[in-house]
C-alpha cells in the first residue's frame, strides 16, 4: 500500500450518506456495497442499479495521426469505429501481454476517448504517450474532466431517458448529451451484461444526477455486484484474467485482435493463434458445495492443471462459479474437473461462457 | 439486519465469535460485528460431528459472496452437533446470529476457559476501542 491517501471519487459523500461500505481499491476508496452484493446483483438483473466507476480513467486521443496511432497501439481495427461508435480492444506490449482492456470511443472524426482501468491508468497514459512518439497526435490525461455512472439492467434506458430527458445511444453507440445542463457523453456499453448506458459526466453535477437517479428507483451498486456480474457473463478483468503474462488469444480475446493491422504486440499474437496455447481460459461451475476463490488450484485427475483467476458466489445462478486458465486439452465444455478450495477438492465441471446469459434468463 | 446486540447471557471471544454455556455443553456462533462486516452468509462449511476444536484455533468457515472468513473456537471441546439448517439457509447467520444463526454444539474438555471470555459489555467496549 502506498501512504498516499486514497482518492475519493466526486460521489465519496453521497456513498458514506447511504452508509456504503468503502474499501481501498487501485488507490481509490471506492464503495463494496450498500445494503448487500445479492441485493444489488439482483437488481441489476432484473430492474436498474448504478455503479460509481469514476475511478476509471480516461485518455483523449486527439490529431491528423490519432487514427494510424491507435490502429498501432489498440488490437481490434480502429478503422471500423464510425464517428459516435465504440470498440472493445486489448492494449497489449511487444510480446502480446495485456497491458489493458479497453474501450474506444470516437467523438469526432480525428478525436478518440479511451476508457482505462482504474489501476492502470497511469501505466497507460505512459505507454500510450510513448507510442505516440513519431504521429501527429495528442495524448491527453482527462481523467479529472470526467465523473462515470454506470447504469445498467433491463430497466435502465427507460429510467434514464424519462430522469435525465436525454436521447440515449443503442448499444456500442456514444452519444454527446447535456447532463445537469453541462456538456456529457452517453455510451452504450456496460460490464453486467444487461442493456445500460455509462454516462461521463462533469464531476460537479454527479452528485445532483446520482440523487436524482436515486429518487428515479435506481439502486446504487457497489465494486461487490459489478464482480459478481460481470464474472456470470464471462467478461474478463485486467488484473485476474487478463496480465502482461497472458496474451488475448488464451483469454478467449482472438475477436478482438485483428493481426492485419499491425499493431503492438500482432506478431506474437498471431504466432500464438497459430500455434496454439499451453492454456486457455474456461469458465467453470462448481456442482455441490464449496464456492472458488482467486489463486485455487485446478485439478484434473488429482493432477494440477491450472488455477482459477476469479471465483465467488454467483447469486443469479445461486451457486460456486469462476473462470479460470487450465490446460488447452482439457478446456472443452462439460470436462471434469476439482478446485482445490484451501484443501477441499470440490467437483466442478467446465461450463460455456457466458454462465449466465440475460437473454435466455 | 438488525441492530448491533450483544446479549448478555453470552462469552465472548476477541475474535467476534460467542458461546452460550450449558452445563458442560456450549452452543458456539458469530456475533452480530462478525456477520456485519463478512455481509451476506452464502456458505457455511462445519466441521464433522465428533471432531475436536480448540480454543482460539479455527474450526470451520463461514463465507459471503465476497470473502471467506475462519470461525474462530471461543472454547475447546468436541463437536456433538452442526446446524445443518445453515446448509439450505446459510442467511440465518446474518438474520438471528444469536439464535437460529447457531454454527454448532460442543461438549467442553475445558470448561475453566471461559472464564477467559468476555462478557457482553466487555466485548461491546472492546469494539468501540
Amino acid at each position: 500500500m502506498s501512504t498516499a491517501a486514497a482518492k475519493r471519487t466526486p460521489l465519496y459523500e453521497q456513498h458514506a450518506e447511504l452508509g456504503a461500505k468503502l474499501v481501498p481499491f487501485a488507490d481509490w476508496e471506492m464503495p463494496v456495497t450498500y445494503e448487500g452484493i445479492r441485493e444489488e446483483h439482483s437488481a441489476v438483473r432484473r430492474h436498474a442499479g448504478m455503479f460509481d466507476v469514476s475511478h476509471m480513467g480516461e485518455v483523449e486521443v486527439e490529431g491528423p495521426g490519432a487514427l494510424a496511432f491507435l490502429q498501432r497501439a489498440l488490437s481490434n481495427d480502429v478503422t471500423k469505429i464510425a464517428i459516435g461508435g465504440a470498440q472493445y480492444s486489448c492494449l497489449c506490449q511487444e510480446d502480446g501481454g495485456v497491458l489493458d482492456d479497453l474501450f474506444a470511443y470516437r467523438l469526432g472524426g480525428d478525436r478518440y476517448l479511451v476508457v482505462t482501468n482504474a489501476a492502470n491508468h497511469e501505466a497507460d497514459l505512459a505507454w500510450l504517450g510513448r507510442q505516440s512518439r513519431g504521429f501527429d497526435v495528442i495524448v491527453r490525461d482527462v481523467a479529472d474532466r470526467y465523473a462515470m455512472l454506470a447504469v445498467q439492467g433491463p430497466h435502465a434506458r427507460a429510467v434514464l431517458g424519462s430522469a435525465l430527458g436525454i436521447e440515449l445511444p443503442s448499444r456500442f453507440r456514444v452519444s454527446h448529451v447535456r447532463v445537469g445542463r453541462r456538456p456529457a457523453l452517453a455510451c452504450g456499453t456496460g460490464y453486467t451484461g444487461e442493456d445500460g448506458v455509462e454516462l461521463l459526466i462533469d464531476p460537479e453535477v454527479a452528485a445532483p444526477i446520482w440523487s436524482e437517479l436515486l429518487d428515479a428507483g435506481v439502486v446504487p451498486c457497489g465494486l461487490g455486484a459489478r464482480d459478481t456480474l460481470r464474472l456470470e457473463v464471462c467478461f474478463p478483468l485486467h488484473g485476474n484474467e487478463l496480465t502482461p503474462e497472458r496474451n488475448p488469444i488464451e483469454a478467449g480475446l482472438g475477436w478482438c485482435c485483428k493481426e492485419a493491422t499491425d499493431f503492438i504486440g500482432s506478431e506474437a499474437i498471431a504466432r500464438a493463434r497459430a500455434e496454439g496455447t499451453a492454456e486457455k481460459l474456461v469458465a467453470f461451475e462448481i456442482e455441490g458445495q464449496g464456492i472458488p476463490r482467486e489463486g485455487n488450484p485446478v485439478l484434473h485427475d488429482g493432477e494440477p492443471a491450472g488455477i482459477v483467476t476469479s471465483g465467488t458466489f454467483a447469486p443469479s445462478l445461486e451457486l460456486g462459479a469462476g473462470m479460470a486458465y487450465v490446460k488447452s486439452e482439457l478446456a472443452e465444455v462439460g470436462t471434469a474437473i476439482e478446485i482445490d478450495v484451501r484443501g477441499k477438492h470440490r467437483p466442478a465441471r467446465i461450463a460455456s461462457k457466458p454462465l449466465y446469459d440475460a437473454k435466455r434468463s | 439486519m438488525a441492530d448491533a446486540t450483544y446479549p448478555d447471557d453470552l462469552r465472548y471471544h476477541e475474535e467476534h465469535d460467542w458461546a452460550r454455556i450449558e452445563g458442560d455443553q456450549a452452543t458456539l456462533g458469530i456475533t452480530w460485528y462478525a456477520q456485519d462486516s463478512l455481509g451476506e452468509v452464502v456458505f457455511f462449511d462445519p466441521p464433522e460431528v465428533g471432531a475436536t476444536i480448540q480454543k482460539d484455533s479455527s474450526y470451520a468457515e463461514v463465507e459471503s459472496v465476497k470473502a471467506v472468513s475462519d470461525v474462530i473456537a471461543p472454547l475447546s471441546g468436541e463437536i456433538v452437533e452442526v446446524n445443518d439448517a445453515l446448509q439450505d439457509n446459510p442467511e440465518k447467520v446474518n438474520e438471528d446470529p444469536y439464535g437460529d444463526g447457531w454454527l454448532v454444539k460442543i461438549r467442553l474438555t475445558s470448561p475453566e476457559e471461559a472464564e477467559t471470555l468476555l462478557g457482553g459489555a466487555e466485548y461491546r467496549k472492546m469494539l468501540d476501542r
